[in-house]
């Protein structure tokens, strides 16, 4: 028996039966490498969740434990054998601010310049231009208890003889921090196209006045936010503070050409090998306020490459 | 008024493409009717001349014994296909190819007479004079007035203002921009862009400007535009243009120099040779040498 069916309603019923193979074929089909996708992405997803949970254990485990010290005694009190729950990190906390502000003073324009230097007109064809390209990137992993010994041996006695104070403490950190800020800085003056140096110097424009007016401007933010990476590892430096004289029990405020400092780490370093339980209260308070200290200078400088960040 | 001109040149550009496809000729007669950028000056002076000029990349050629003189307040066109070392002679007028160090110059460059390579000469004292727009537009990340103020302000004029103003009406961008100088010049579309790179060349009263393929990165409203702009500024302005459009270098150009490609017996050395300089109108309806004839009508390149 011949059943056919009307002609419209033939054209729906192919064409919905085309729409569902249709619809069946685009579905996700189950393959081996899918699921090989997923594990792979869980993985990944386990290693950010690992090192989120290192830095979240010592923050909380420093907080938990240096809580019953928070209080703006922490900010005003020099150290204290006698009341040990006034103490404070006074002395430290100035030390450390000499520290850094010696250490820009040094870094910014030395590291600027030596980046200029190497990128706008040494001759990348000669042999030593590489070398010295070689060594400064071998320089910034050198490890900070060498720059310490070099800081003794010439900063504090030896040539410069300047004796345990701030300054030593500054030009060592200085020396320390500088192969990464040029790093940094040869980074973001590269980043300019050259077309920018092509257009000013076919105006008639020197190579210096192309390299202030053009070049400069446009990679600070990027030698910004070098800056203020480097400060952040500067500024949690113990090794070589300890080798140049950052004493460790420092009861005045530092003075920046003359007499004993300390810094911030080395104060809690020294906090914390104390025997009493409440020293070691207060270093767990430093350590949070140094935490909350690095955190605001490093998301300063991630927005501040995010906000001038030239994108050609 | 621009936009018919503009009608019209697009118009003649695509008659001389079509018509060259099926004619052995390239019919430019629109080009010549009653408009004298075809014709070239008789008596003009030169104000560059190039005399066996050679120009080496690490010892090996990248163009070989070019002579010809440029004319002043006349638009001198290079054509010829990729790697027959065009712009490598356009950056020679102006000392650009300085900033490549391995590139040397022999033979000679004459400026109104002076040797531009010369030993007291100051690459930064030429490039006052000859100034460059290129290929890619390139801006500089300031503001439309400090992009266009930068030439004169390194250089020390004066009335920086009123030169800015001078150089944005001479580039015909005044009007769109004069209310926003002060806005990033990368918010501008590209023909504006380009538009600013030459203002911001004129700026500095140059007495040539060097044009390296101007327009290859613009869409063609824009390429007319710019096209027309070429032929006001040629009054005051001598202008040499590199350009791989040929229909272009028939448009504008009073005096076109053909160059190609040459290569040595092993096939491992190319460089550039210039095979016909002459007027414009020679150069497309009655070339001299069969190589410029093959090539401007379409059989080669």
């Amino acid at each position: 028996m011949s059943f056919r069916l009307p002609g419209t309603e033939r054209t729906r019923l192919a064409t919905a039966g085309a729409q569902a193979a249709v619809a069946e074929s685009l579905r996700a089909q189950p393959r081996g490498d899918r699921t090989k996708g997923t594990l792979f992405f869980a993985l990944l997803l386990l290693a950010v969740v690992i090192a989120l949970l290192g830095l979240a254990a010592v923050i909380i485990q420093s907080a938990i434990k240096g809580a019953p010290s928070f209080g703006t005694h922490l900010i005003t009190n020099g150290p204290s054998t006698i009341f040990p729950e006034k103490a404070g990190f006074r002395p430290a906390i100035i030390g450390s601010l000499y520290l850094m502000a010696g250490v820009i003073l040094f870094v910014v324009p030395i590291g600027v310049g030596a980046a200029v230097y190497l990128e706008e007109y040494a001759n990348k064809e000669r042999w030593w231009n590489r070398a010295i390209e070689l060594n400064i990137q071998n320089l910034a992993a050198v490890p900070s208890i060498i720059y310490g010994i070099l800081g003794l041996a010439f900063i504090v006695r030896g040539p410069l003889d300047l004796g345990f104070v701030v300054l030593a403490g500054a030009l060592t950190l200085s020396l320390l921090v500088l192969p990464t800020v040029i790093i940094a800085a040869r980074e973001a003056i590269r980043a300019v196209p050259p077309s920018i140096r092509e257009g000013s110097l076919a105006l008639g424009a020197t190579q210096w006045q192309t390299i202030r007016r053009q070049v400069l401007p446009a990679s600070v933010p990027g030698i910004a936010t070098g800056v203020i990476l480097a400060l952040s590892r500067a500024l949690g430096e113990a090794a070589p503070l300890l080798l140049v004289g950052a004493a460790t029990f420092v009861t005045f405020d530092p003075q920046p050409l003359s007499g004993g400092y300390s810094a911030m780490p080395v104060q809690i370093f020294n906090y914390a090998l104390r025997p009493q339980d409440e020293f070691k209260v207060i270093a767990a308070a430093g350590v949070i306020l140094m935490l909350v200290v690095l955190l605001a200078m490093n998301s300063f400088a991630v927005w501040l490459r995010n906000r001038y960040e030239q994108r050609w | 008024m621009v936009s018919e001109k503009v009608a019209d040149r697009a118009r003649r550009g695509a008659e001389a493409a079509t018509g060259r496809k099926g004619a052995p000729e390239i019919d430019i007669s629109g080009v010549a009717e009653g408009v004298t950028h075809g014709h070239a000056k008789k008596g003009a002076k030169t104000v560059f001349d190039l005399e066996g000029l050679t120009v080496r990349y690490g010892g090996k050629p990248a163009v070989k014994d070019v002579s010809l003189g440029i004319h002043e307040n006349e638009i001198t066109a290079l054509i010829g296909p990729s790697g027959c070392g065009k712009s490598t002679l356009i950056r020679c007028l102006n000392r650009m190819n300085d900033l490549i160090p391995s590139a040397s110059v022999e033979g000679h460059c004459l400026y109104h007479g002076h040797d531009l390579y010369g030993p007291d000469v100051d690459p930064v004292e030429v490039r006052k004079r000859i100034g460059m727009v290129f290929q890619k537009p390139n801006p500089f990340p300031k503001s439309i007035f400090d992009n266009v103020a930068f030439g004169p302000r390194v250089l020390g004029l004066s009335d920086v203002r009123e030169r800015v103003e001078r150089a944005l009406r001479s580039a015909a961008l005044w009007d769109e921009v004069k209310d926003r100088l002060d806005e990033n010049a990368y918010g501008m579309s590209g023909g504006q862009q380009q538009r600013l790179c030459i203002a911001r060349c004129i700026a500095v009263d140059p007495d040539v400007i060097l044009m390296d393929e101007p327009c290859s990165a613009l869409d063609p409203i824009s390429t007319g535009r710019i096209e027309d702009l070429m032929l006001e500024l040629k009054e005051q302005y001598s202008i040499v243009i590199v350009t791989h459009n040929m229909q272009q270098a028939a448009r504008v150009s009073n005096r076109t120099a053909f160059l190609i490609v040459e290569l040595d017996a092993h096939e491992d050395n190319r460089w550039g040779q210039l095979v016909e300089y002459d007027e414009t109108d020679k150069i497309f309806t009655n070339p001299s040498d069969s190589r410029t004839e093959d090539y401007v009508t379409g059989k080669v390149g």
